[in-house]
């Protein structure tokens, strides 16, 4: 039925396999852009999972994805099922707020929400309900903060929250294990079964997806298909599907190839694969810059982020990708890679114009290379949005300084929302070069910005609105770095030392 | 007719003032409530899809939808031209909504024509296929081109008490002003939906997510030429309404009931988020000028506003939302003197519709913003400001439409809440602390809420229900209203179980159709329960009656010894199970079904002078805010909220605090996060949620404290002795807003009141931070952007 060649060794079948519900599920004949929201309503009839927006910011459409973790267990990820493909469930457990009742009596998050009133109108709760599940299994307190987080990706516009983190709180209250911790070894062995240790290739309708299992193969894929599409958790190209309705030809996904998932913190850098998640990398982020940890966890949301690469926030070059600006700043270089070719290019040299990057043909992000926190080194970085979570930045702001003595050595801004592309403040930063880091100097550095920058209005912000912000956060970032009285921040989270 | 008072004492009272969770509260944590999209799908649907405008306003000068119908899987296009009837208008009360558009486009969005395919995608990717050509017009797309043009969906209505001129002239003080108040798009998480099923004699069944069935009937009926008793439209629930379903709809409604009719299949039309929020009406946004005179005391003596809104391309609902704004532009205080001017502008934009509190928060915004001018102009605190304003219990206690104050319990609640809130303590360590911290400034405020309570509508005050006992001693309830979240069914089935003494549990309340309970109104007002439950209550009381007759006489006890309670009947002392009774009653053939039928009395006001009452009585709360304000980005949170609302006696305290919680974060989204923006072409640009924002989980404020002023009590006759709740919290959060402009004045040291426009979105809270900066003109970032 593969109509078409590809190199390597393949599953030749066409078919993904997962487990739902203790079963393993076989399907064949999957549309590669089909979404897992999809099958589940049209195909499945269980329609407890909602579409609100089909674009994965209401989390209405939550489910679970469970992957085995060693040999005996497991672990839950909440995933937005509406920009989730079809294919890339292959080798998970897939878990729906049907899955939870057990022996007709509702899961511990279930009763947790009846008993706090945590639904009203009803339509966003089986999404609440599954993230919240995969809270439950995390084994995390349910803190506030830890709530807000979990849930920044769910939207309820009846309750106002206060019920559902009440919720959240007391779910252990009404059992401390469910079916899915019993189960578990069972789960991970039915898992372990269903591995697949080649690339699955998939054709319908004139749409191809092939899931390599390592390097080897995804180079030789996607030398074959130069013009493919790389797919790492489709939280931007699903969009391309529910929102614009066009169909890529050819899909290679990502996820399953070890090596581009790799984080190696090293002594002079922290190596990140192209493929690694957000949720792979917060926590050594959070450990090395603790604004990056920040900008990170406003970085969409939970469900978002265990799907989203790093990567493919660099690759698809977005202005306003909030992930750039700080590698701007960081000085990180991407190590480019085409089939065994490789270069080691610096970040400011990849953003070639709007949407348009150094990227050959056949050429993608094999690792991105952070260097690691020199001592010394002041970091900070800004996120401005109109809502703290799960919003695109108006503007994003990074800035790194390294002072010789009382003069500023080397200082790296880094924006986003201010140009067609993710770019530095070079004026700005040339005003500082050698001068003393002192009030004078951050405001000749504050004129210097508005030559770097000519930001556009949209529905986000103002052009003038963009520049003083652009200025001020650099007013910012001087009072946080110079022993200025007085907080600075109205949300205070793992803030630098 | 007798409206029969409650019976029992409140000590027999078995589910009601309990908090029982929702109805469907199970069914929604396992997924297992069905919306209509879950519906097992009939054999042979169809899917709809509706072509819109993407100009403001134009002529079609071309529309050919051949290449649409010869697209795979089409089924039937329908345009205006093929419209069965003739009949075009879908508006509710005024004319000017048609299902497809004519010669003329009046908004990005407006619906032109419609397809039906054998899948969604195939309707969608058809319609695209179809010749639509446009002569541009030029567009109307603010509220001050529309001022400018004299452009209105209907005229101008002014209210007057006294001399407001002269009032004005001759106060010690004066201040005047331009606010300008930002629109809200209802964001329910279930978008509009409907599906239309085509019956034998060309009847139709539709399934609408509608707060307003009876008016979807009457529309399908008109608009496809059958008689009302061919149209049947039942609503299980909605994933959310908030007003958005109230007219909004009619069009997918009617469309899915066209290409039915014409092509004898099913239909389904479910817009995906884009398109629901392009095509459907909003919040209407407002400008409101507004002349203050006063008094050194901060007591007002006149007022004159000009209120002018955004209606859109049709008047909707926009007659009786501007009369609400009016109506709520005293909010809680006595005007003696009052011109209040309200244009109903027209736009080439989308025809804006109800919103919880429906005109009554932007009206409310008006006079809470003149008095936080009063006192800073002054420089005495907002509160004391606004508690010297409020209407008296004796005198000063009428309002400009003439209507009494009778039952102000704001005095009581605000002076609990001072309290509870610790609000003068705070207020003197946030100034302390606001001059020690350089970049980040606090705000605190507290403000009231004074809503009236009635459709101002007169003759949409009343309901109907219909009761069904069965032999098993289970009851089976339909009312006129609608669930959509706000567990109106919860509370009818515990008033309707309590006048048995049955169980919460005894009583199913089974969809919304138009086929049991016969020309309702919307569900709407904040009114379910009041007209509902005591439809249901009516209807429950009536066999009640029966079944004491026929057990007086059977046992032959006096109809005063029996008694209800604990799902059995004691008659004369002795007990039997309800089941029984019902048993018994029903060999001697008593009808065991009634039906529930209830007006509200005294509401009646003149709309042409609007003067008279249009309100039953009032619900009262008022909370207090805080925020904290980075003054070089404009960013701020919300940090602690104490608040105090008046339920009257709740029948359910935990969906009546749900209402209060859920309300007051959506009003704090309205006012600071959610922003709609139009392009230079009238389109809207935030039309999905990543780039409009509602409130997250986040922003609850870390402390939370909403409490229920539990020792109020409806002085009016109104059920269990509880008031209202569906819409006044959504009005506490106009507290946040005062907050963060609180805080802004305290970049100046108070001494220069700033001006802010909602939403108050970071830039907005920035300019107003810049703006008060340069005319101090004295701190750091205001003297680089004067350089």
């Amino acid at each position: 039925m593969v109509l078409f060649d590809v190199p390597g060794k393949l599953n030749m079948t066409g078919q993904i396999r997962f487990v739902l519900d203790g079963e393993v599920r076989e399907l064949r004949g999957v549309a590669p852009t089909m979404t897992v929201l999809q099958w589940l309503r049209d195909d499945a009839r269980r329609c407890g999972t909602k579409e609100g927006c089909a674009e994965g910011d209401c989390g209405a459409c939550t489910v679970a994805i469970g992957e085995r973790r060693g040999v005996d267990d497991m672990r839950y990820r909440a995933v937005n099922s509406c920009i989730l493909f079809m294919p890339m469930l292959d080798g998970k457990e897939l878990v729906t707020v049907e899955s939870l009742k057990h022996e007709g009596r509702l899961h511990p998050v279930q009763r947790a929400m009846v008993e706090c009133h945590g639904s009203q109108c009803g339509f966003c709760t089986p999404g609440f309900v599954m993230s919240l599940f995969t809270l439950y299994h995390s084994g995390k307190e349910p803190q506030r903060e830890t709530v807000d987080d979990v849930l920044a990706g769910n939207l309820c516009r009846c309750t106002g929250y206060r019920p559902i983190i009440e919720a959240a709180q007391r779910m252990r209250e009404y059992g401390a294990k469910d079916q899915f911790h019993r189960r578990a070894a069972a789960t991970a062995r039915q898992l372990a079964a269903i591995e697949r240790r080649d690339t699955l290739a998939l054709e319908k309708d004139g749409q191809r997806y092939f899931a390599p299992a390592n390097l080897e193969e995804f180079t030789a894929c996607f030398e074959q298909y130069p013009e493919a599409a790389l797919v790492g958790g489709a939280t931007d190209i699903g969009l391309w599907v529910t929102k614009r309705h066009q169909r890529p030809e050819t899909q290679i996904y990502t996820g399953d190839i070890a090596e581009l998932r790799r984080l190696k913190i090293g002594d002079d850098c922290i190596e990140i694969g192209g493929a690694a998640s957000l949720g792979d990398v917060f926590d050594a982020l959070l450990a090395e810059f603790a604004d990056f940890g920040e900008i990170l966890r406003r970085f969409g949301s939970v469900q978002v982020r265990n799907v989203a690469t790093l990567g493919g926030n660099i690759a698809n070059a977005s202005p306003i990708g909030d992930i750039a600006p700080l590698l701007l700043a960081l000085d990180a270089a991407l190590l480019l890679r085409r089939n065994r070719e490789t270069r080691l290019l610096p970040i400011d040299e990849f953003f070639l114009a709007y949407r348009k990057t150094a990227l050959r043909n056949s050429e993608f992000i094999d690792a991105i290379r952070i260097p690691r926190a020199r001592s010394g080194l002041k970091f900070r970085a800004y996120k401005i949005s109109k809502r703290f979570d799960q919003d695109i930045s108006a503007v994003c702001g990074a800035f790194a300084l390294q002072l010789d003595g009382s003069r500023i050595a080397e200082i790296r801004m880094g924006f986003g929302g201010m140009a067609a592309v993710p770019k530095r403040a070079a004026n700005a930063e040339a005003a500082l070069i050698g001068e003393a880091w002192n009030e004078a100097s951050a405001r000749a550095a504050m004129r210097a910005i508005e030559r770097d920058f000519e930001p556009m209005t949209d529905m986000r912000a103002s052009a003038p609105y963009r520049l003083k912000l652009a200025r001020n956060l650099l007013l910012k970032f001087f009072l946080e770095t110079s022993n200025q009285p007085g907080a600075t921040r109205v949300i205070r989270r793992d803030m630098a030392a | 007719m007798t409206v029969p008072r409650t019976s029992g004492s409140e000590d027999m009272l078995r589910a009601v003032r309990r908090p029982v969770p929702h109805d469907s509260a199970e069914k929604h944590v396992s997924g297992e409530a069905i919306y209509i999209d879950d519906i097992p799908e009939p054999r042979a649907l169809l899917h709809a899809y509706i072509r819109s405008s993407d100009i403001a306003h134009g002529r079609i000068k071309k529309l050919d939808l051949a290449p649409t119908r010869a697209q795979p899987g089409v089924a039937a296009a329908l345009a205006a031209a093929d419209l069965p009837t003739g009949h075009n208008d879908i508006g509710p009360g005024f004319a000017g909504d048609p299902v497809f558009a004519e010669q003329i486009v009046e908004y990005a969005g407006q619906s032109v024509f419609a397809v039906a395919a054998e899948t969604r995608e195939q309707a969608r990717a058809a319609a695209m296929q179809a010749v639509v050509e446009y002569e541009e017009l030029p567009a109307i797309l603010t509220i001050e081109e529309a001022l400018a043009q004299d452009a209105q969906v209907l005229p101008t209505v002014t209210l007057m008490r006294g001399d407001a001129d002269k009032s004005i002239a001759k106060a010690p003080r004066r201040i005047s002003g331009r606010l300008a108040i930002g629109g809200q798009d209802h964001f329910y998480l279930e978008g509009q939906i409907a599906m239309a099923v085509p019956g034998e004699d060309g009847d139709m069944l539709v399934y609408s997510s509608t707060q307003h069935p009876s008016e979807i009937q009457h529309h399908v009926a008109h608009i496809l030429g059958l008689d009302a008793n061919g149209v049947t439209v039942e609503t299980r629930r909605m994933g959310g309404g908030f007003g958005g379903k109230e007219t909004q709809g009619a069009l997918f409604a009617v469309v899915a009931a066209l290409l039915a009719q014409k092509t004898g299949r099913p239909v389904k039309l479910r817009p995906d988020r884009d398109d629901d929020m392009i095509l459907t009406g909003k919040r209407h946004d407002f400008i409101a000028d507004y002349v203050v005179g006063f008094d050194e005391e901060g007591r007002i003596h006149g007022v004159d506003f000009m209120l002018a809104s955004r209606c859109g391309m049709s008047p909707d609902l926009s007659g009786p939302v501007n009369d609400r704004a009016i109506f709520h532009a005293d909010n809680a205080y006595f005007l003696p003197h009052v011109r209040i001017v309200s244009h109903r502008s027209k736009t080439h934009t989308v025809s804006n519709t109800a919103f919880r509190g429906f005109g009554g928060p932007q009206g409310m915004m008006v006079i809470e913003y003149a008095i936080d001018e009063i006192a800073r102009t002054l420089g005495i605190d907002p509160l004391t400001v606004r508690k010297r304003n409020l209407y008296g219990k004796r005198d000063r206690n009428v309002t400009p439409y003439t209507m009494k104050v009778e039952d102000n319990i704001l005095a009581k609640i605000i002076g609990e809440l001072e309290r509870t809130s610790e609000y003068w303590q705070r207020r003197k360590a946030i100034t302390a602390w606001n001059a020690t911290s350089p970049f980040l400034k606090r705000g605190l405020a507290l403000t009231p809420v004074k809503f009236g309570i009635a459709f101002t509508a007169t003759h949409f005050n009343q309901a109907g229900a219909l009761l069904l006992v069965y032999t098993d001693g289970s009851l089976k309830l339909n009312h006129g209203g609608t669930e959509m979240g706000q567990g109106l069914n919860t509370k009818v089935a515990q008033i309707v179980a309590d006048e048995f003494g049955l169980d919460f549990e005894d009583v199913k309340i089974t969809p919304t159709t138009t086929g049991k309970v016969p020309n309702t109104s919307a569900t709407a007002a904040s009114s379910g329960t009041d007209l509902n439950g005591r439809a249901s209550l009516i209807a429950a009381r009536t066999i009640k009656e029966r079944l004491i007759k026929f057990a007086a006489a059977h046992f032959h006890v006096a109809p005063g010894k029996i008694v209800f309670a604990n799902r059995e009947v004691s008659i004369g002392g002795e007990k039997m199970a309800f089941v029984e009774l019902v048993n018994l009653a029903y060999k001697a053939r008593v009808s065991l079904s009634a039906t529930g039928y209830f007006a509200t009395p005294k509401v009646a006001y003149d709309p042409t002078t609007m003067r008279g009452r249009p309100f039953l009585y009032f619900a009262y709360g008022a909370a207090a805010s805080e925020v904290l304000v980075d003054t070089l980005t404009g960013e701020y949170k919300v940090e602690r909220v104490d608040l105090l609302h008046d339920v009257g006696k709740s029948i359910n305290p935990a969906i009546d605090m749900g209402q209060i919680e859920g309300g007051f974060i959506q009003g704090m989204g309205w006012l600071t996060s959610e922003e709609l923006y139009w392009d230079a072409k009238g389109r809207l640009q935030t039309h999905a949620p990543s780039t409009y924002k509602i409130p997250a989980c986040s922003d609850l404020p870390r402390q939370f404290n909403a409490r229920i002023a539990d020792w109020s009590r409806n002085r009016e006759d109104v059920v269990y002795r509880s008031k209202a709740v569906g819409e006044p919290p959504l009005m506490l959060a106009i507290s946040v807003f005062h907050a963060i402009k609180d805080a802004i004045a305290a970049v100046g040291q108070y001494q220069i009141s700033p001006q802010l426009d909602a939403p108050a979105t970071p830039e907005r809270v920035l300019n107003a931070i810049d703006a008060l900066r340069l005319r101090l003109g004295d701190h750091l970032p205001a003297r680089e952007a004067a350089e």
